[in-house]
């Protein structure tokens, strides 16, 4: 219990919270409209951000060169974020290829301007994979006012946004601002991407927005209720993570993937036995009931 | 029970749509289609596959760009204002569906528009009513990509209907559609014309709603061929599992290919 008094693991616990909460948020709304990796995309060029602000504090001399990194990475985040929402709105590209300019673009350039920094690409380490370990309480601050933005726009306009990812054209007839909405969905992306890459790193953020998601997914009937549940498992998973690593030398935000990945199989093959099973159960009713007939007949 | 010509003559038509243009991908697809519809009237838009009916009204709901000398909504120049009296149902289920949707969060979406980014009050009662009106409220809590072809489509109208529109344009609301669905669509849609509504409907046969149409636009190619009496019911043509082998001979205008006219799947 004595560990819970340590300020690093209290900063840890509340970051691993707030992004496992937030983080299921926006990825719902990227599931439904079939854009799970929308989150790699914007996540690609948050690096080159990282590098940019890093770039920028070494210019401007700062004792602390990667002061500007996170605000880098939210500038460079938000404006891919809008940038792939008006290419694809437009019908510029298509999705896929958009994606792919935003893979390669962020991270070659986001190991060019680390290098123009004067830094190595072990400076990117900690943003690729995430360094909770290492988050200041000004850190936390940070992360608790996206996460707020998040829970704030993410649900409260959730109606909103479910009819516009649901069915864009019926959207257009009821005379929702479609262009808007759209928008606010990839400007959120980009403030969960930066909250969350303290945790699990750019690489990797996208799995800590879409995991929950495909997990809740398997259970759930109802939109709203596959996002809450994916809310519930996105902190399990990050606090369960965090925690293992509090005892064992592992990197949390691997293990946090890990971790979704394993439980996303293990109720997959749950669901699958569990219909097997209901399948065979109503067969074997079935049978007996025409035998019952065949005898009474 | 037709009150409509009365109620036409004192209002201004539903829509009057005058030169209405779309291009998609470099192509023009609308030629500059003139296209009205009346209170208490239900006019089916009609031709075969790539004759543009279905991106006229895609065009006039507003969810394709297009351009045109007019469009009026109730008598005044088409606007998001006038989007809530407006009903629209399209031909499938939207892009998404990644998640899992209930029957009854589709329809309360149709409650949202200009200005109204949430339900108003007592939306899961209208939800729930709309979807009861179309025969389907047993599926309200099930998963919408779950249910068969008509109940899907029976979904959608409701969505479109919980709206109380004015003016309800639906897009080949019978394609793939079981017997039962089809009569509850046409029962459905035949109390919202008696009630007064302007009812449009992109058809490719009329089948199962012959006896509603007041009036056909036929297109072709993107241009208005035929307007005024429906062409006569084909039958068995609209309804589904039909298999079309033989070619047609009294249809309204021939079609462009041997395969314009095939029952989509």
């Amino acid at each position: 219990m004595s560990l819970l008094t340590d300020p690093i693991v209290q900063r840890m616990l509340l970051v691993a919270i707030m992004v496992g909460a937030t983080a299921p948020i926006v990825g719902t709304y990227l599931v439904h409209r079939r854009m799970a990796l929308l989150g790699d995309g914007i996540g690609h060029v948050a690096l080159a951000g990282v590098a940019a602000g890093w770039l920028a504090g070494s210019w401007a001399g700062l004792a602390q060169k990667d002061a500007l990194a996170i605000p880098g990475a939210i500038v460079f985040a938000i404006t891919g974020a809008v940038v792939i929402e008006r290419m694809r709105a437009r019908g510029i590209a298509a999705a896929d290829v958009i994606m792919a300019i935003m893979f390669y673009g962020g991270i070659a350039s986001g190991v060019l301007l680390i290098s123009m920094a004067g830094g190595s690409n072990a400076n990117l380490m900690g943003y690729l994979f995430g360094s909770i370990s290492t988050v200041s309480w000004d850190d936390v601050w940070v992360t608790v006012i996206m996460a707020v933005i998040i829970l704030v726009i993410g649900l409260g306009l959730r109606p909103a946004l479910f009819a516009v990812t649901h069915d864009q054209e019926f959207a257009f007839s009821t005379g929702l601002p479609v262009g808007a909405l759209n928008m606010v969905v990839a400007v959120l992306s980009a403030v969960t991407i930066t909250a969350s890459m303290r945790v699990v790193g750019v690489l990797l953020v996208s799995g800590l927005m879409i995991l929950p998601v495909a997990i809740s997914q398997l259970i759930t009937r109802s939109f709203s209720k596959t996002m809450t549940f994916a809310m519930v498992i996105g902190v399990v998973l990050c606090v369960t993570g965090v925690g293992i690593t509090l005892f064992h030398n592992l990197q949390p935000g691997a293990l946090i993937v890990v971790l979704g990945v394993l439980l996303y199989v293990v109720v997959a093959s749950g669901v699958a036995l569990l219909k097997k099973h209901r399948h065979r159960r109503d067969s074997a009713a079935l049978r007996a009931d025409l035998r019952d007939q065949e005898a009474s007949a | 029970m037709h009150v409509a010509d009365n109620s036409a003559a004192a209002t201004p038509p539903a829509l009057v749509a005058r030169g209405v243009r779309v291009r998609l991908g470099g192509h023009e697809i609308l030629h500059g289609v003139d296209f009205d519809a009346h209170h208490g009237q239900a006019v089916a838009v009609m031709g075969g596959n790539g004759s543009g009916k279905s991106t006229l009204v895609r065009a006039v709901v507003g969810a394709i760009p297009s351009t045109a000398e007019t469009i009026e909504v109730f008598g005044e120049p088409r606007s998001r204002k006038h989007a809530h009296r407006v009903g629209y149902v399209p031909q499938r289920m939207g892009a998404g569906s990644g998640v899992s949707a209930t029957a009854l969060e589709v329809v309360t979406s149709g409650l949202l528009g200009a200005g109204r980014l949430r339900p108003p009050r007592g939306a899961r009662a209208r939800a729930l009513a709309a979807l009861e009106d179309l025969g389907v409220e047993a599926q309200a809590h099930k998963d919408v990509s779950t249910l068969s072809g008509g109940q899907q489509q029976r979904v959608l109208i409701a969505r479109a209907m919980v709206r109380e529109p004015e003016l309800l344009i639906l897009d080949e609301p019978m394609a793939g559609v079981d017997v039962p669905s089809q009569e509850a669509l046409a029962a459905a849609l035949q109390r919202k014309r008696d009630a007064g509504g302007a009812v449009v409907i992109v058809l490719h046969e009329l089948g199962a709603l012959a006896s509603l149409i007041d009036h056909a636009v036929v297109l072709e190619h993107g241009c208005v061929t035929h307007v005024g009496e429906p062409p006569r019911a084909l039958g068995v043509h609209a309804l589904p599992g039909h298999d079309h082998d033989h070619a047609h001979t009294d249809v309204p205008e021939p079609p462009a290919s041997p395969f314009a006219w095939e029952v989509r799947k």
